[in-house]
């Protein structure tokens, strides 16, 4: 599904993200661990080109070059971010939000079923369609990010940080929704903090240390892994 | 026991036909850090914005260092001593992180100008972990440490009663760490904390009492292993498959 080889990103001199290497499968989840900072939301952002990558990098979609492609063409080809900081048109509607995720051609006639999946997975977006999207709570900014990312029905879906302000009742719920969606035919890569609710749905995972890329392996694998559960499940 | 700092009684806000906060009612004793909890959307942060005069209430009661305050505008709360961080960051984008703390500290109660501002916010800086990047702007930073000069701002203004909305959230376990002793150390000198937060871990090794919120309305409030056994609050907040950290649900 997602092949990438050899992404740097670089601002000024500063290397974010050095020489990265990842694929997605067909109906996988993979999930990226690391610190803030260390480089995972810009290998997200440079996939789904909303930054340069440097020269040499080769990322493909089901076998179609992205690399320079703007990032409408690459929504287009069927990848839709999620990106940290819920990333909403605050002025206008919850419905506009979700409309305007419809807007790629690729979407457009199948919105009616979308828009149902996704009012199936936040009921609360079904009660406020009306309300004016930068007066929702926290958390429910997070679902109206998520759900017009669903609405452009993408092959690949990268979330940075999905579940950061969910309650935990509603985590977890989003956890399940992302298997759901794999079963849908979706696949998922997604950067987490909650790497114990991340690694438990997800089929294999990378570590990323400071712009690289030092571990991967399957997430059961991961999560057994005293390195791993010292660094990033949390020791107390 | 000690004294009461904050004192709220009835409190209710609503937007349109929506009840955001419904009658509620809690207190706040000095020096305590208390958690405010519950599902998305059950009314937290418009809770702070009630407290802080960002929002009026609709009816109730605010009492604030024994001063009514429901319905003040949102400096004078300040001058009386509480702060608070907001949940989506709201820094002066065009400041460098110096300057942003800098202009909190004219606001504070014990306004501080020239050299004297200007160590202070050092000060600060180095206290949340910004001492190597005060000439930075804001929006050079990372998400953490966008937080963290949220958080130094609130600081600057030397306030009594703290008010953090979901300043821990996004950190991983070694950040989450440094960043619950960061908040044990300002309630150590002596800053009294109302901390909304729905990372189960820093409630649980921060908070001394919790008050748990569902539509509005308060549904548990006592000892933060009393709350989170609470059945109402596992099945409106915590679900049933939470798992405590350790716990083998990988
Ligand atoms: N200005 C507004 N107009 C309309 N509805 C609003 C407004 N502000 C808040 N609300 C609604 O009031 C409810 C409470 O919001 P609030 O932001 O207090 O929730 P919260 O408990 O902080 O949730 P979260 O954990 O997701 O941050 C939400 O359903 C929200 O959509
Ligand atoms: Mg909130």
């Amino acid at each position: 599904m997602l092949e990438v080889a050899g992404l740097s990103v670089l601002y000024g001199k500063h290397r974010a993200l050095d020489q990265a290497d990842l694929s997605v499968g067909a109906g996988e989840i993979v999930v990226i661990l690391g610190a803030n900072g260390a480089g995972k939301s810009s290998l997200l952002r440079a996939v789904a080109g909303l930054l340069p990558a440097a020269p040499g990098a080769k990322v493909m979609l089901s076998g179609r070059p992205l690399v320079g492609l703007p990032a409408h063409a690459i929504v287009e080809a069927g990848l839709a971010l999620v990106p940290e900081g819920r990333a909403i048109f605050g002025d206008l509607t919850v419905r506009e939000n979700l409309l305007l995720g419809a807007f790629a051609r690729r979407a457009r006639g199948e919105e009616t079923r979308n828009r149902a999946r996704v009012l199936a997975l936040f009921p609360r977006l079904a009660e406020r369609l009306g309300q004016t999207a930068r007066t929702m709570s926290g958390g429910e900014q997070q679902m109206v990010a998520i759900g017009r990312a669903l609405m452009s029905a993408p092959d690949l879906l990268l979330l940075d940080e999905p579940s950061l302000g969910l309650s935990p009742l509603l985590c977890s719920e989003l956890f399940r929704a992302l298997e759901r969606i794999r079963g849908d035919g979706i696949s998922v890569l997604l950067v987490e903090q909650n790497a114990r609710k991340s690694l438990a749905v997800a089929d294999r995972g990378y570590l990323i240390e400071n712009g690289r890329i030092v571990g991967s392996g399957r997430a059961a694998d991961l999560a057994g892994d005293p390195a791993v559960q010292r660094a990033y499940l949390g020791g107390r | 026991m000690s004294r009461t700092l904050l004192e709220i009684d009835g409190l209710t806000r609503r937007f349109g036909g929506l009840v955001a906060v419904d009658a509620l009612g809690f207190t706040v004793a000095e020096h305590e850090i208390v958690g405010l909890l519950g599902p998305n959307g059950s009314g937290k942060t418009t809770v702070l914005n009630l407290l802080s005069g960002v929002l009026r209430p609709d009816a109730g009661r605010i009492a604030f260092r024994g001063h009514a305050i429901a319905g003040l505008p949102a400096h004078r709360i300040a001058r009386l001593g509480m702060a608070r961080t907001f949940q989506l960051v709201r820094p002066l984008a065009s400041l460098s992180c110096h300057d942003n703390v800098r202009t909190g500290l004219a606001f504070g109660r014990r306004r501080a100008w020239g050299a004297a501002a200007d160590a202070e916010a050092g000060r600060l800086l180095d206290r949340v972990g910004l001492g190597g990047v005060r000439g930075s702007l804001p929006g050079e930073l990372t998400y953490i440490d966008q937080k963290r000069l949220e958080l130094a701002r609130a600081l600057a203004l030397q306030p009594d009663l703290l008010l953090l909305d979901e300043w821990l959230a996004g950190l991983n376990p070694t950040e989450l760490d440094a960043g619950i002793e960061l908040v044990r150390s300002l309630n150590g000198q002596g800053i009294t904390i109302l901390l909304v937060e729905h990372v189960m871990d820093a409630i649980r090794s921060l908070c001394h009492r919790c008050v748990v919120m569902n539509a509005g309305r308060l549904i548990a409030a006592g000892l933060p292993a009393e709350v989170l056994a609470d059945r109402e609050v596992v099945r409106a907040y915590l679900g049933e498959d939470d798992n405590d950290r350790g716990g083998g649900h990988a």
